[in-house]
């Protein structure tokens, strides 16, 4: 038998994600420079991260862009160019792409937008809890949105996305009464996760919680991005 | 399936390794830290990893990867303890003012080179 060939061992402590890091780094920083807040939307598909752009970009009372990651269609992005803001559509391509969406491709998409024309930037993540929640994407908020059609112990399945939650959105309130939801196990549940993150409850049909909301947006945008 | 992402960003880490002389002769195993706090699943990072690896320098490299579980400190009765599940909240006086001091990794530790 032939001993096997000498190695040698390299200690590296390297950040796997550093190359996506270091470009949301950038795009951050890029925001910043020209005053625009940016806010990553995150939820899983059907939570109402759509609609919730839908209802707040004509009460934000500051001008917005999108942009919008989703698969397949462009339905959303037509949704949302409805609201009369500029829209840039990514399409996620094939390879582990289709997921979330990845520093890379925001930085990309980010010189379709006319930042010195905006005041805050959404970016509507890929609708999923799980993988877009490990990507920095540049962004200085990231929205959690999640819905009372969904279950109550949500949080502790995805604890991720919600750790690294700036806001948690609960929309669809005004199903309630149609739903065996229990919301108080609900915040129990992103209490356990996350105890200071802040929520809303609302609901962008029936208008209410949406205050709550808009003002967090424009706290936000206060203490925020100072060049 | 993040994880295909995560795959390739290791190869591409250590081939910028590699370029910047940190890394020199045929990479023979990859140790990798996951924290459990990541999304990550280590069953399908291992799958994917020789896929990412193929036609690199990596090719039929092996990888290891050493799970980091979830470690907390209360910053209220100083205790220390591991979080088993995502509650995080102290399990000695409840409460909700925790440090996580691991649990949060994703690095590469070490590559291990033929000489």
């Amino acid at each position: 038998m032939t001993p096997p060939p000498p190695s040698e061992r390299i200690r590296l402590v390297t950040s796997v994600l550093e190359a996506n890091d270091r470009i949301a780094a950038r795009t951050r920083e890029a925001c910043t420079a020209a005053g625009v807040l940016l806010v990553d939307v995150l939820g899983g598909p059907g939570a109402g991260k759509t609609a919730l752009l839908e209802a707040t970009l004509p009460r934000l009372g500051a001008r917005a862009a999108v942009i919008a990651g989703d698969l397949e269609t462009s339905r959303d992005a037509e949704r949302l160019a409805a609201c009369g803001v500029p829209v840039v559509q990514i399409t996620t391509n094939s390879f582990g792409g289709a997921c979330h969406l990845d520093a890379g491709m925001v930085a990309q998409a980010l010189d379709q937008v006319p930042l010195t024309a905006i005041d805050v930037l959404f970016v509507e993540n890929v609708g999923n809890l799980v993988c877009p929640a490990e990507f920095d994407i540049g962004q200085h908020a990231r929205v959690v949105v999640l819905s009372v059609a969904e279950g109550e112990d949500k949080p502790l399945k995805y604890p991720l996305a919600f750790r690294r939650a700036d806001a948690a959105v609960v929309a669809k309130i005004d199903l309630l009464p149609h739903l065996e939801f229990d919301l108080a196990r609900l915040r129990e549940s992103l209490h356990a996760v996350h105890p200071s993150l802040p929520c809303f409850e609302l609901s962008v049909r029936s208008g209410a919680g949406l205050e709550a909301w808009l003002l967090w947006i424009a706290a936000q945008r206060r203490h925020r991005p100072t060049p | 399936m993040h994880e295909m992402t995560v795959a390739r960003s290791v190869v591409d880490a250590i081939e910028a390794a590699i370029a910047a002389g940190r890394v020199a002769g045929r990479v023979r195993r990859v140790v990798l830290r996951v924290g459990r706090l990541r999304a990550v699943a280590p069953k399908s990072l291992r799958f994917l990893f020789p896929l990412a690896a193929e036609g690199t320098p990596l090719a039929g490299s092996a990888l290891d990867i050493v799970e980091v579980a979830v470690r907390g400190r209360c910053e209220r009765c100083a205790g220390e303890f591991v979080l088993e599940a995502p509650r995080f909240l102290c399990p000695g006086c409840g409460a909700a003012e925790i440090a996580v001091t691991a649990g949060d990794e994703l690095t590469i530790e070490s590559v291990e080179v033929d000489r």
